[in-house]
């Protein structure tokens, strides 16, 4: 239990900073960045605490918006996807996943990636929603939703490739 | 009693989802809706530290620009500086610290911002160096933006580039005045909104900060005209500026403090009170 606690504390640092030093200033086009510090709150245990995802993720949010001085877009964002996640563990799983052993840090397969996929929409829409914050805009977030997600989803299947713990 | 315990235990987790999407979207909206309302910023030590960190990597990298970049804007001062006795060649910068009430603080950005709507970059001096609030940012080039939040060593400055900012501007030439928007397409583009139909206005006219302007000092440079039209809504002249700043690439800046702000905002609100009423 206390390791997963500081497995999940040192992956809320290393992403945030990664997020920070790196991925937030790709700038791709001019207005492209990958968002990947949300596999923190995918990659969180299956049967963790909810009360801790929430207020983590919210945490995650808060310092995003802070580095970023997006008002609080992200930790809206954040929260709605860490609250909506067993719902997309449901779709995605089955019904019974909580039975299984989910492990999302594994071989990409179609559940997987569709989870990440649903996981990534929802967030990165309510981002450029509130981010933007115009309706009259509205293409623009659907534009920037739809590039910015395979742009994010490239990265987070990277990441996942690399930090997989090695069986062979 | 037992049953709204109950209930209150059972609905923990939406309870608390509802409290936290509560707290962070009141956040979001109020950094929406007017000037200097952001709750969270940049303008901290923690971020503050971070960023001056990366762009202590970063100038290293940029090393050769910077310094082309100075010896430019030296040798246009210079250029000023010898042609201050000749009254036909009038100075294309007017520079501030000849005006007496203005201050010039000197920073660099730290972390810049342009892919969003509403971009803020951080520079790094805050209220230790005497920045405050509603101060005016230029390069050497011209008018970057205005100071939104301070803390100890840093700020965060509203851009050009953010849909929320607003600035007096006039053409050059003959003193039309309008307002200095973005329309959140071009970095490269700002947009002059408002400017009478009877301005006789020119493709390369130059724009400049107006004397309306309590933030910055009048004349400072802008951008070039590069397309005029007429608004349909208003039938206004909208002039698209091409600015004379890179906002992409930002890096020396000047933070100028206006000294008589306080006394020119005092004297107009004494003004106008009487006449509400």
């Amino acid at each position: 239990m206390s390791s997963s606690v500081i497995v999940n504390i040192f992956r809320f640092i290393f992403l945030l900073l990664l997020q920070v030093v790196v991925f937030s200033r790709f700038d791709l086009f001019g207005f492209l960045n990958p968002y990947p510090y949300i596999l923190f709150i995918l990659l969180y245990p299956v049967n963790g605490n909810k009360a801790g995802l929430l207020i983590s993720s919210f945490l995650l949010g808060l310092t995003m918006d802070m580095f970023l001085n997006s008002g609080g877009s992200h930790a809206v964002a954040c929260v709605t996807l860490a609250y909506l996640r067993p719902t997309f563990f449901k779709f995605s799983f089955g019904i019974s996943y909580e039975y299984q052993t989910v492990k999302i840090n594994d071989r990409l397969s179609p559940e997987r990636f569709s989870f990440i996929l649903i996981s990534v929409v929802t967030h990165h829409f309510i981002l450029y929603l509130l981010e933007i914050f115009r309706f009259n805009l509205i293409l623009d977030v659907l534009i920037r939703t739809l590039l910015t997600t395979i742009f994010t989803l490239i990265i987070c299947i990277i990441i996942i490739y690399l930090i997989k713990p090695g069986k062979q | 009693m037992q049953q709204i315990f109950n209930f209150i235990f059972k609905n923990s987790i939406l309870i608390l989802f509802l409290l936290l999407l509560g707290i962070s979207l009141t956040l979001t909206i109020q950094s929406h809706s007017y000037h200097r309302s952001q709750a969270v910023s940049s303008a901290n030590a923690i971020s503050g530290y971070v960023y001056q960190q990366i762009n202590n990597v970063d100038e290293y990298l940029s090393l050769k620009e910077q310094n082309e970049a100075l010896a430019g804007e030296n040798a246009r001062l210079k250029k000023i500086l010898f042609n201050t006795q000749d009254t036909t060649n009038i100075p294309p910068v007017k520079l501030p610290e000849v005006m007496g009430n203005f201050a010039v603080i000197q920073s660099k950005v730290i972390k810049n911002s342009y892919g969003v709507h509403e971009n803020y970059f951080t520079i790094n001096s805050g209220h230790n160096q005497g920045v405050k609030p509603d101060m005016g940012v230029v390069s050497s080039l011209g008018v970057v933006g205005v100071v939104e939040n301070t803390s100890g060593n840093y700020a965060t400055v509203i851009s050009i580039l953010n849909l929320k900012f607003k600035l007096d501007a006039k053409i050059k030439k003959n003193n039309h005045f309008g307002t200095l928007t973005w329309n959140g397409k071009n970095t490269g583009f700002a947009q002059l909104i408002d400017v009478p139909r009877l301005a006789s206005v020119q493709k390369g006219d130059t724009i400049v900060t107006g004397a309306e302007s309590r933030i910055f000092p009048e004349n400072i440079p802008i951008g070039t005209i590069e397309k005029v039209y007429t608004d349909k809504k208003t039938n206004y002249f909208t002039l698209e500026v091409r600015l004379f700043n890179d906002m992409t690439s930002l890096g020396h800046v000047y933070i100028i403090e206006n000294k008589d702000r306080d006394e020119i905002i005092k004297l107009e609100e004494e003004t106008t009170k009487p006449n509400e009423q």
